[in-house]
């Protein structure tokens, strides 16, 4: 009989601890994709977060490091430049890359570092059950926010890929989202690319993906992915806002 | 057993920490125990610059000298802050072109060389440190002038080899520098 | 002989490092240790080696982290308050098990406190530092020689033990310049499976981590890691013992307070004294089995460059059967041979 869909070899069998409806085990599944279709399963080198994929080292069959709260990229720079024939990426989520581990994004991409980052934005701390983000929306109501984010109070959610744009540090910086199947396929053209600039050596490439949290957002997950195209999309917009090889390769 | 210690004392900027890195390596040169240790942090930066230089032919103890042997003041409050720690029998180094003070001790040798005068004279204007040094080596008994050329060669990085000359014109007019 | 040179305390480790075959390093600025960081910068490229100034010394301890797990031989230094931050990632290296060396160029706390020499992170370096049940092998030089032959000798005991070394130095020593000869020092290297290198799918994967969630599973890593502990206080205890013998007082000092303790103790000989020195050469493990030779000792001090932190360890080696005493300088200053030595003519008199 033929096969006409199974598991990425670069994902372990260890079933995924996440919540019914959470994209993070898409997520996971687009970069195992990719990690296949780029024959680099044995070279990848992954550094989990402290958040919801904190436990991503047991799904992902490449070496797999957990990195401190936010630390991941100089992880993941302490790792690329003693093993730079490697392939490192980070997976991390809003929490982790844009509010404790602010300095070490913003500086891994400031010396452009070649690495992979994949940031996953769903807009609330997830693990630590639904507090407020450094990306929780105007109004949003989480635990921490209960009469929901006022920005005179506690500021306005980080738009990560335009900020990081404005250096001239990276070289590819995209937005995503896995909400529905267009965006899902488009999603992992970015992730791909990525990855392909690392392989070529060409510098910092970061990944956002706007994503959903069905649990903390108290919606059904089907809510949940209309809610990131009504109200996550329009403040946070799909696109690549820097792509310094763009035109070169063709 | 014979231990000398070496308190350099002055203004940043005049060159306080090389010379007591000359003496240390002139004692390096001659197979005999040292310790260097600078005075460090802002001061550095225009402030009062010390060094503590400690030659001995025995493992040195403590590299923070308390009572001197020798003290070289190249300016007044470094003077007036050591100049009663100086052991007695000791011998005090003056800048006297800096420091129109005398040292009212008579427990100790004190020596009044106008170097900073000297060194403008002769176009060496940042090697008063050197012109005290080569009075030191010349007077002080634990201490020789032989050698040097050596130490200058090594001291002095090859990119600034201009430098050796002048300063062996600064040690050697120190060396004959007579009241 | 290898030739005699003049070098600082500080270039003296980054040197040594170079040659134990450390070729990453991490850091950040700060006084009174940049000197190593400078040294690293200039001689890394060189030599096929990556300095890198990292934007924190959060940041600097993690990039080490990930160097270590990815099986090299790697190093950060830093001083008093920037060990604080680095903190965080001592304690995830010390839970993952892979092998570091930390330097700390100790200057007076707390706070930002100042630039001058100290000794007050003792109780830092050797009870802890960050979180959770952990160890580090804390090596305190006392010159510029032991600057170098300690972090090579850290180096070795970081892999063979898969856990950091810290060298415990001050600015004293960090500043100085001393003879020092490099002697060719045998580098043992020590194999790795565990470590980060890619899968060439031909082995499971490596997962270097320290998140235990299941309590029991935490509590038996950490007997273990305390097994290993237990073989380090065995084996790897070191110690300088000057005029022991007939020691009455024990004089109890490292790093730069050894030094000037060890010209108080010969005025004290000098006046007809019987006073000796420990010097505790690796501050954990504490050398207890130095204290115990002393039986002689009728009374112990600790000379510190801090209120008086060790202190507590020596009571604990003396069991406390016998007076331990306090001769302390603190935010900077340095005790006087003259002040050590009231303290052991005190201790004589029993005060």
């Amino acid at each position: 009989m033929a096969v006409v869909f199974e598991k990425p070899k670069s994902l372990t069998d260890a079933p995924f601890h996440y919540c019914p409806g959470c994209p993070h085990g898409i997520i996971h599944r687009l970069v195992a994709e990719v990690m296949d279709e780029l024959g680099i399963e044995g070279k990848a080198i992954g550094v989990a977060p402290v958040g919801c994929a904190v436990m991503a080292y047991d799904y992902f069959s490449c070496d797999m490091i957990e990195a401190p709260h936010g630390r991941a990229p100089a992880v993941a720079t302490g790792i690329k430049r003693c093993r730079p024939d490697n392939v490192v990426f980070t997976y991390q989520g809003d929490g982790d890359l844009a509010s404790i581990g602010m300095a070490e994004t913003v500086h891994s991409a400031a010396r452009n570092e070649n690495i992979t980052v994949i940031f996953v934005n769903n807009a609330i701390y997830g693990m630590t059950g639904g507090q407020m983000a450094p990306t929780s929306l105007p109004g949003q109501v989480t635990q921490t926010s209960p009469y929901g984010r006022d920005v005179n109070h506690c500021g306005w959610p980080i738009r990560v890929s335009e900020m990081l744009a404005t250096l001239e540090g990276p070289e590819y910086v995209a937005r995503v989202a896995v909400n529905n199947v267009k965006n899902v396929k488009n999603a992992k053209k970015a992730i791909k690319k990525a990855f392909e600039n690392q392989i070529a050596g060409k510098g910092f490439s970061l990944v956002e993906v706007v994503s959903a949290c069905p649990t903390n957002w108290g919606m059904t997950p089907k809510a949940a992915l209309e809610w990131v195209e009504s109200d996550m999309l329009p403040y946070y917009p799909i696109g690549v806002y820097k792509d310094r090889s763009a035109g070169e390769d063709k | 057993m014979k231990t000398t210690q070496i308190l350099i004392a002055g203004f940043g900027g005049q060159g306080i920490l090389f010379s007591g890195k000359f003496l240390a390596y002139k004692g390096l040169t001659e197979e005999l125990q040292v310790s260097w240790l600078p005075s460090y942090g802002p001061e550095m930066r225009g402030g009062t610059a010390n060094c503590n230089v400690i030659l001995s032919d025995t493992p040195v103890g403590s590299p923070i000298i308390t009572t001197p042997d020798v003290l070289i003041a190249m300016n007044l409050p470094s003077l007036e802050k050591y100049v009663n720690s100086v052991v007695s029998g000791g011998q005090i180094y003056v800048d006297s072109s800096l420091i129109s003070a005398k040292v009212e001790r008579d427990d100790v040798e004190v020596f009044y060389i106008p170097a900073t005068q000297m060194a403008k004279d002769e176009g060496i204007s940042s090697l008063a440190n050197m012109i005290i040094v080569g009075h030191l080596l010349e007077n002080n008994p634990e201490l020789s002038f032989d050698g040097v050329a050596e130490v200058v060669e090594k001291l002095v990085p090859p990119k600034k080899a201009a430098l050796k000359e002048l300063n062996m014109k600064a040690l050697s007019l120190g060396k004959d520098y007579k009241k | 002989m290898a030739e005699r040179i003049l070098m600082k305390g500080n270039e003296a480790i980054a040197e040594a490092a170079i040659r134990a075959g450390c070729r990453h390093y991490f850091g950040y600025p700060i006084t009174p240790q940049t000197e190593i960081a400078a040294y690293m910068a200039k001689k890394m490229p060189k030599i096929g080696g990556v300095f890198l100034q990292a934007e924190s010394e959060i940041a600097s301890i993690n990039m080490v982290y990930g160097a270590a797990a990815a099986g090299m031989r790697v190093m950060t230094s830093s001083s008093s308050p920037g060990i604080s931050l680095k903190a965080e990632g001592l304690s995830y290296i010390a839970g993952s098990d892979v092998p570091a060396l930390v330097v700390n160029v100790q200057r007076g706390g707390p706070g930002l406190g100042g630039i001058q020499p100290s000794q007050s992170d003792y109780f830092q370096a050797t009870k802890g530092g960050g979180h959770g049940d952990y160890r580090m092998i804390v090596l305190a030089p006392a010159s510029v020689q032991e600057m170098a032959s300690l972090t090579i000798k850290g180096f070795d005991l970081a892999d063979k033990y898969r856990m950091t070394s810290m060298i415990l130095a001050d600015g004293t020593i960090g500043q100085m310049m001393e003879p020092i000869t490099f002697e060719d020092a045998e580098i043992t290297t020590y194999e790795k499976p565990w470590a980060l290198t890619g899968t060439e799918c031909k082995r499971k994967h490596n997962v270097v981590n320290s998140l235990y969630l299941k309590p029991d599973e935490l509590e038996r890593k950490n007997f273990e890691r305390y097994e290993k502990y237990a073989e380090i206080e065995k084996n790897e205890a070191m110690w300088e013992d000057y005029m022991m013998d007939d020691a009455e007082i024990c004089v109890v000092a490292f790093g730069i307070a050894s030094r000037v303790a060890k010209n108080a103790v010969a005025m004290a000989r000098a006046e007809g004294i019987k006073v000796g020195l420990i010097r505790p050469i690796t501050l954990w493990p504490f050398p207890n089995a130095a204290f115990e030779a002393a039986d002689k000792a009728k009374a112990f001090i600790s000379v510190e460059l801090s209120m008086g932190q060790m202190i507590e360890d020596v009571k604990l080696a003396t069991k406390c059967q016998k007076p331990v005493y306090l001769c302390n300088r603190t935010g900077g200053m340095i005790p006087s041979p003259d002040e050590i030595l009231a303290s052991i003519r005190n201790a004589m008199k029993g005060e």
